[in-house]
């Protein structure tokens, strides 16, 4: 029974995770998770790997389910109920670390597949836009090109260009550079930066501190399935305040 | 940057290759004498080709007789052809009536015709044409075999034979296999226990028996349970039992395919919002099926050749007809001709397709290369 601030408070924000729990079998992997993401707000989430951070973000496109606790995205609830899951994910766009770029279709075709079937847009609209978001990928030439054919930071670019074509009102990003070589970070970031300046609400799980530092509104630190401290990025980085914090950075700094 | 010009002065001469290395030369060199095990390999596969391909061409066209209408006209020398000859139209239609061939010989000549539509590179409408092969043809093709309405004269299944039969309860088997081995592998992949659980049971079934007791359940069995007077034709059983049977074995090699698609394509489709059917249907089912087309093939070309089975219940498919030819009081003997003749005639079709899922596989290729 929420009441009515609460509900209030449910459906202004972004996303909205209320004492999340969850296992993968008897392994506590997610404790307590309590998290309210505003429109417009661009959160990093870092840590130790094993930490949950990947765990938490793919339940919100319920990629992997919570047991225990709510789960709200942009004011609707998280349950089993397979019609309001594929309203929220097309509501919520995704970029992985490995891509995941349909293989057997062109740049283009990726791009427009799910506008199509999803969106039931026309094909000539679909392939307006689709052109439009990879001029703003700044990669339009590789239209017509298989993800085989195209380096890394292009795919990742292509990725993303294919999570905005459903016009998502959030944008998760999980580790998207993790897989990419130096060169082609900056590339992929760059678009992320743009992203972000437009107004994206965002959720990145990444180590970029120097993208952090741009772009965050507010770093969580996770550490064994619980969110040890949440802070802007100046604070963070210059003030952690626990200690689990200050070793993580220690050990990432190095670097 | 300076581009350098290609001058051979500047980089020195360019010598030619020995000529161990290149031209004819080169690759017998390369390919049959490299080594003292190579040559000795060579020398022993001329010496095979030596014994066994002279008499082979000996038996099977210089000594053969060619012309002729009954045995008299077989001197026993090499093959006679003579004996294909005279039983060629049962070979090829078993004892459909001779003056009705004409109906069969129609329904060849569209499909080959669709099928060569679809080959045409600049033809624009073979989705039409896909359509009318699954839709229309098979109903043309009912009406044309079966006959009994629009004129045509009934003819039994039971006369069905030959050449024909096989191509009938082939392509139905085949052709009716894929998709029901699609669904039974997604089946046996969902995460809804009932289905999973009926899906296993049907695959462990159908794979554990021998298509053999299949056919002769559908031929025998089957009548008994069914209430009096319903009778389905024994054809129609036979091919129900191939179809059933081989999407069994077809559902094991999709699910293989299915098994091979990393978990991050599932992913992604879902992330975008795609239900389960557009996600296996746009994404999973066209890399899945892909990757394992050499299955697939294979288990039509061996679909196709368990068809010969059907003797067992009293039909005479192309092999049938072959053993009923030698069984014949007035063609004893003539054994080899005709299980050389049966043999070439599978051959054909199979390495034909065969040959045909290396070419799609080379065209789905495309997409992957760099």
């Amino acid at each position: 029974m929420a009441t009515q601030t609460a509900e209030m408070t449910n459906h202004q924000n972004a996303i909205q995770m209320e004492g999340v729990h969850k296992w993968f079998g008897s392994f506590h992997v997610l404790k307590d998770i309590n998290l309210s993401i505003r429109k417009q707000d661009k959160i990093v989430i870092c840590g130790p790997s094993g930490s949950g951070k990947s765990t938490l973000i793919r339940c919100i496109n319920r990629l992997e389910e919570h047991q225990k606790g709510k789960i709200f995205v942009d004011g609707i609830e998280l349950t089993a109920d397979l019609k309001q899951i594929d309203r929220i994910r097309s509501e919520v766009g995704m970029v992985f670390q490995q891509f995941n770029l349909f293989p057997h279709l062109t740049a283009l075709e990726n791009l427009t597949l799910a506008p199509i079937w999803v969106r039931k847009q026309a094909k000539t609209e679909a392939e307006e836009m689709a052109m439009q978001y990879l001029e703003r990928v700044k990669i339009p030439e590789q239209a017509h090109k298989y993800p085989g054919q195209l380096s890394g930071g292009q795919q990742q670019r292509v990725a993303i260009a294919r999570s905005l074509c459903m016009n998502p009102k959030i944008m998760l990003f999980d580790e998207p550079t993790s897989a990419l070589d130096p060169e082609m970070i900056k590339e992929v970031l760059d678009v992320m930066v743009g992203l972000a300046e437009s107004g994206m609400t965002m959720l990145v799980v990444t180590h970029e501190k120097g993208f952090a530092r741009t772009v965050a509104d507010q770093m969580i630190f996770m550490d064994e399935g619980l969110i040890v401290e949440e802070a802007p990025p100046s604070e963070f980085f210059n003030n952690p305040k626990s200690d689990r914090t200050k070793l993580f950075l220690s050990q990432i700094l190095q670097h | 940057m300076e581009t350098s010009i290609n001058n051979k002065s500047s980089r020195g001469i360019d010598l030619p290759p020995p000529k161990t290395e290149i031209g004819v030369w080169g690759w017998l060199y390369k390919n049959l004498f490299s080594s003292w095990y190579n040559t000795l390999f060579t020398l022993f596969g001329i010496l095979l080709i030596y014994w066994l391909i002279p008499p082979l061409i000996e038996w099977s066209f210089l000594k053969a007789d060619w012309v002729g209408d009954s045995r008299e006209a077989c001197s026993r020398e090499g093959a006679c052809w003579v004996f294909i000859k005279v039983w060629f139209g049962q070979l090829m239609y078993g004892r459909y009536p001779i003056e009705m061939r004409w109906r069969i010989d129609i329904a060849y000549i569209i499909l080959a015709v669709s099928i060569l539509s679809l080959f045409i590179p600049k033809f624009r409408h073979k989705h039409w044409v896909g359509v009318f092969l699954f839709i229309g043809f098979p109903v043309i093709a009912y009406f044309l075999f079966v006959g009994g309405s629009f004129g045509l004269e009934h003819v039994e299944t039971t006369r069905w034979g030959g050449l024909f039969l096989t191509l009938v309860i082939g392509i139905l088997g085949i052709v009716g296999s894929l998709p029901f081995g699609i669904v039974l592998a997604l089946g046996r992949r969902s995460e809804m226990p009932v289905i999973r659980t009926l899906s296993i049971a049907f695959i462990e079934l159908w794979r554990g028996v021998p298509l053999i007791t299949v056919l002769f359940m559908s031929s025998v069995m089957f009548p008994l349970f069914m209430p009096e007077g319903v009778n389905f034709d024994k054809l129609a059983r036979a091919i129900g039992g191939v179809m059933l049977f081989s999407a069994a074995y077809m559902a094991e090699v999709v699910r293989g395919g299915l098994q091979a698609i990393p978990q991050g394509q599932y992913e992604a489709a879902k992330a975008l919002g795609l239900g389960y059917w557009r996600m296996m249907g746009l994404i999973i089912m066209p890399q899945a099926l892909r990757i394992v087309i050499p299955g697939i093939v294979s288990t039509f070309i061996g679909v196709f050749k368990d068809t010969t089975l059907v003797l067992i219940i009293g039909l005479f498919d192309f092999l049938g007809m072959s053993q009923a030819a030698i069984t014949n009081t007035n063609w004893l003997g003539f054994a080899t001709e005709s299980y050389v003749f049966t043999a070439v005639g599978f051959w054909i079709f199979c390495f034909g397709m065969s040959r045909y899922s290396m070419a799609v596989e080379k065209k789905m290729h495309v997409a992957y290369k760099k």
